[in-house]
């Protein structure tokens, strides 16, 4: 499968959450906190925490680590708070 | 038709669902993830196909989240999406029973500490979640720490995936504790052996296990470059003159388990002592719902499904089914209860973390609320409950609605009866609004 | 908890109201002691929006009451600001304007009338076309059939508010016991007023003040002086934090018409505005009810429509939280302020429904101008105890 993280192609296995695409392609983080700017990644991993928010295919507030990335998937990094495209 | 709606996919639900489907009744069971397993038997998404199978008769909702449990007349209506996590074009149904099963299980408390909210500092269930999940190891080098037998397995999941691990930093004593426990205590516990491997293999991969120490601060600009490891008095207070540091990218932190409480909250299922309350068919304090796994107490796959099987059995006699009475797996729910017993003696979690926070340290990662102004809420302006206390400083009022700060800021608060305050989330996860505006099918109570 | 020492008025409950009453009368000089069984600001005070409007109330003593209110916030705020510093005094107030929208042909006609009679009794009201409104909001639908604007809505935060007002009372020597209980109060022979009993203990007043909120009328009946005030429930759905996306408090030209109905069934209208924190929050439905706070998904749907009616966009935003609070009702729609003449030294004040924070800080000051004599701040009359709508036999 292909994706798009950041505009670069990446390729993806069937299966996977949009947080292992990200890990696997070096990404530590991939969203900044609205209030401080400051960078967030995977925490908890699990759904619980809210923290590995990414934007999938112009959706903001999608958690990466639940998300499983589909075919053509495009992924982008969320800065502070956003409004669907 | 008789239906048992069973919200988990863990051990505990899953056994839930066989039990109760063998006695005849119709079983809809609801999980978040696409395959069954829950955190303990996490199956490796990449491969294909389920290694559990459920008996016929049990609809599997998977990729399905249940966002609100509303009680009706006798029985409750539990409210699902399925499809793409958050995604804006999932499925919506409401689903009726009289016979609801909830093994929603836990997940990984953390105490703050400064540095905690940098990217590189994970969970140990996030550490094990990647590894054993997707295959992807969360660091080069790694540091584990906190309390536990749940770690050991951690460790041996991030060499598997291809770390480093540098440590494994045990904040308890165990063995005194289980010292301190009249003998027995472990008795009929399975997992020693397999614990015994686990100890095996990081002593092949030359991974030292230190008790009484715990990661007090992460270090890095906008990622984790180092950790301060300190060793631990017996309350937890950091000893002068011991730090120590590790160059990490990487930092896994478990101190033991949260249970996941708003569907029993929702419920009105009686909390105590943060855990839901039970009886020996694992009913809850409201007629129809019943509670088994992690809910109930922190014990560890067998006794969740052990529970389940209870449970499962309760709920389809609920229901009117003929049930021969679950009575192997009421003995290994005994067993499995004083083993959850012990352990928890053996991993108790001491007051002294409190003080490796700073005022600057973030306590609620959504809000981005620091420890100094929940003190001036506290100390300052008097602000005493939990729920002005969310209002006065935001903590507990992000995305997360208070799952990972809840239990941290009602301790640094000293606030009563917490657990319960901060799991009211009528909203169990996030829905977005054009969704909460469709009309959903409602497949009625029978 | 020790003893608590004696006070000139023992007010129970220490939502926003009960604080408003103490600070006002504690500026007055008089001895306060608040007593609330829970925490303050905790119940309704903390599932409040934060409401200071004038935009929303029908010409009458209601619309007096929140024009003196109104008026009087700004004005208490700076004078708890040189009290006890600006720190505590720090309670979000903002002058954000509402909006009211009128999104079908048949909601002209009434909003035009409202807005008028408003205008009679010294409302600022500025009528849009839809272009400028939508140049203030820009993600409002563009089905817009009116607008008109009314800059005085403001807004502040109630739990840092009640915090700011009771933290003026401990200023000035009054006290805050949480957790206490009060059961009955103690009289003298003639029936008067002498103390706030607390299960064996009693609190020696002259005077206590029923603040009690959804519980006053409950309260009220348990020491024989019932008043008729019960609990309708209201829910506000909170979106994820977002970008600014909403300046103004916005609200369906049908929102005076909901809050001012007095049917027990669901009614609901669309309430959208931003907080501080960048959520949305998304209200308004009110239904009469006991204490029930069970979910209703119904309500919630309701919610969502009405919102994505006004701003389309919101549709694809998550809904991360909903929240439920009980509100004080009165069957003719007005707080009761005042002393009760079947029990000499019990005041009231409560009944505000979903408008007390807005109208907290001059009911205190009305309060306190009739426990003192002072010229009253608005007329009391309507608010009085004794009408028949709102005393019961005992």
């Amino acid at each position: 499968m292909r994706v798009r993280v950041d505009g670069a192609e990446h390729v993806a296995e069937r299966g996977q959450t949009v947080a292992a695409v990200l890990l696997a392609a070096g990404r530590g983080s991939w969203r900044t906190t609205r209030i401080g700017g400051r960078p967030r990644g995977l925490f908890c991993g699990i759904g619980v925490c809210f923290d590995c928010l990414v934007v999938v295919n112009g959706v903001p507030d999608v958690r990466a680590c639940q998300r499983v990335v589909a075919d053509g998937d495009d992924i982008r990094s969320q800065d502070g708070a956003e409004l669907p495209s | 038709m008789r239906r048992v709606v069973v919200v988990g996919g863990g051990p505990a639900g899953m056994a839930a669902a066989k039990a109760a489907a063998s006695c005849g009744v119709e079983v809809v069971l609801i999980d978040a993830a696409p395959k069954l397993g829950g955190q303990y038997h996490r199956q490796d998404a990449r491969e294909s196909g389920d290694r559990f199978k459920l008996p016929d008769g049990v609809e599997h909702l998977a990729e399905s989240v249940v966002w609100a449990i509303e009680p009706i007349l006798e029985g409750h209506r539990v409210h699902v999406r399925t499809g793409p996590a958050d995604g804006p074009d999932r499925t919506g149904r409401a689903i009726e029973t009289r016979a609801l099963v909830l093994a929603t299980g836990a997940y990984d408390w953390t105490p703050p500490f400064p540095g905690w909210d940098l990217p590189g500092v994970y969970t140990a269930g996030a550490a094990q979640a990647m590894a054993k999940g997707q295959g992807v190891a969360v660091g080069e080098r790694v540091i584990v720490a906190g309390t536990g037998p749940f770690l050991l397995p951690v460790a041996t999941s991030l060499i598997d995936a291809g770390s480093r691990v540098s440590a494994i930093l045990e904040a308890n004593d165990p063995v005194a504790g289980f010292a301190a426990r009249p003998g027995g205590a472990l008795a009929g516990w399975t997992k020693a052996g397999e614990l015994a491997q686990y100890g095996a293999a990081l002593a092949r991969h030359d991974v030292p296990l230190r008790r009484r120490c715990a990661v007090i601060a992460a270090l890095g600009e906008d990622r984790v470059e180092a950790v301060l490891a300190a060793r631990l008095d017996e309350d937890w207070n950091p000893v002068p003159h011991t730090m120590r540091r590790f160059e990490v990218d990487a930092v896994a932190v478990g101190f033991g388990f949260t249970p996941q409480l708003e569907s029993a909250v929702a419920a009105r299922c009686e909390i105590e002592g943060g855990f839901v309350a039970v009886n020996a068919a694992q009913g809850t304090s409201v007629p129809g719902v019943f509670a088994a796994g992690e809910l109930t107490g922190i014990g560890g796959a067998d006794l969740a499904a052990a529970e389940g099987a209870v449970a499962g059995a309760a709920a389809a006699k609920r229901l009117g089914a003929k049930v021969r009475a679950p009575i192997g797996a009421m003995r290994r729910a005994r067993v499995g209860r004083r083993f959850a017993a012990a352990l928890a003696e053996a991993y108790p979690v001491r007051p002294g973390w409190r003080g490796w926070l700073r005022d600057g340290t973030i306590v609620c990662r959504c809000e981005e609320v620091a420890y100094g102004e929940i003190r001036h809420a506290v100390e300052d302006l008097d602000v005493g409950g939990a729920r002005s206390l969310k209002l006065a400083t935001r903590a507990g009022l992000g995305l997360c609605q208070g799952r990972i700060c809840g239990r941290n800021v009602a301790e640094l608060a000293s606030l009563p009866d917490a657990a319960d305050a901060f799991a009211r989330r009528p909203v169990a996860v996030p829905v977005r609004l054009g969704e909460l505006a469709e009309d959903v099918p409602v497949d009625e109570a029978p | 908890m020790g003893r608590i020492e004696s006070a000139d008025v023992v007010v129970i409950g220490a939502g926003i109201i009960g604080a408003a009453c103490a600070e006002a009368l504690s500026a007055a000089g008089v001895r306060v002691i608040v007593v609330d069984r829970g925490a303050p600001a905790s119940a309704t005070t903390a599932s409040g929006e934060g409401n200071v409007l004038v935009s929303d109330k029908e010409p009458g003593p209601q619309l007096e009451l929140a024009v003196a209110s109104r008026r009087r916030w700004p004005v208490l705020l700076d004078e708890l600001r040189e009290l006890i510093g600006p720190r505590l005094a720090s309670v979000e107030w903002e002058v954000k304007g509402g909006l009211a929208v009128a999104t079908t042909a048949e909601a002209v006609g009434p909003l035009a009338a409202l807005t008028a009679a408003q205008r009679a009794s010294g409302v600022e009201v500025e009528d849009l076309d839809a272009d400028r409104a939508r140049e203030l909001e820009p993600h409002l639908t563009e089905q817009i059939t009116a607008v008109s604007h009314f800059p005085d809505d403001a807004q502040l935060q109630p739990v840092l508010a009640t915090a700011a007002l009771l933290a003026a009372l401990r200023a000035r020597g009054g006290e805050i016991h949480s957790g206490v209980t009060v059961d009955g109060i103690a009289t003298d022979r003639s029936g008067a007023v002498v103390g706030a009993r607390t299960g064996a203990d009693a609190i020696p007043c002259r005077a206590v003040v029923n603040a009690c909120g959804p519980w006053a009328g409950h309260f009220s009946a348990t020491i024989g002086a019932p008043i008729d005030v019960l609990p309708r429930r209201g829910m506000v759905l909170v979106t994820a934090p977002l970008p600014r996306f909403v300046g103004r408090k916005v609200y369906d030209a049908g929102y005076v018409d909901a809050v001012a109905s007095p049917e027990a069934d669901l009614r609901t209208s669309a309430v959208v505005e931003s907080t501080a924190a960048g959520t949305v929050l998304i209200g308004s439905s009110r239904r009469r009810t006991a204490f029930d706070d069970d979910l209703d998904v119904a309500v919630l749907r309701c919610l969502a429509r009405g919102a994505i009616g006004l701003f389309p966009k919101l549709a694809g935003v998550p809904v991360m939280r909903a929240y439920g609070g009980f509100r004080p009702y009165t069957p003719d729609r007005l707080p009761v302020i005042g002393e009760d003449p079947r029990m000499p030294g019990l005041w009231h004040a409560t009944g505000h429904e979903g408008a007390g924070i807005g109208l907290a800080a001059a009911t205190g000051r009305l309060l306190a101008d009739l426990f003192t004599g002072r010229e009253p701040v608005v007329d009391p009359g309507p608010f009085r105890v004794d009408r028949p709508e709102i005393a019961l036999e005992a």
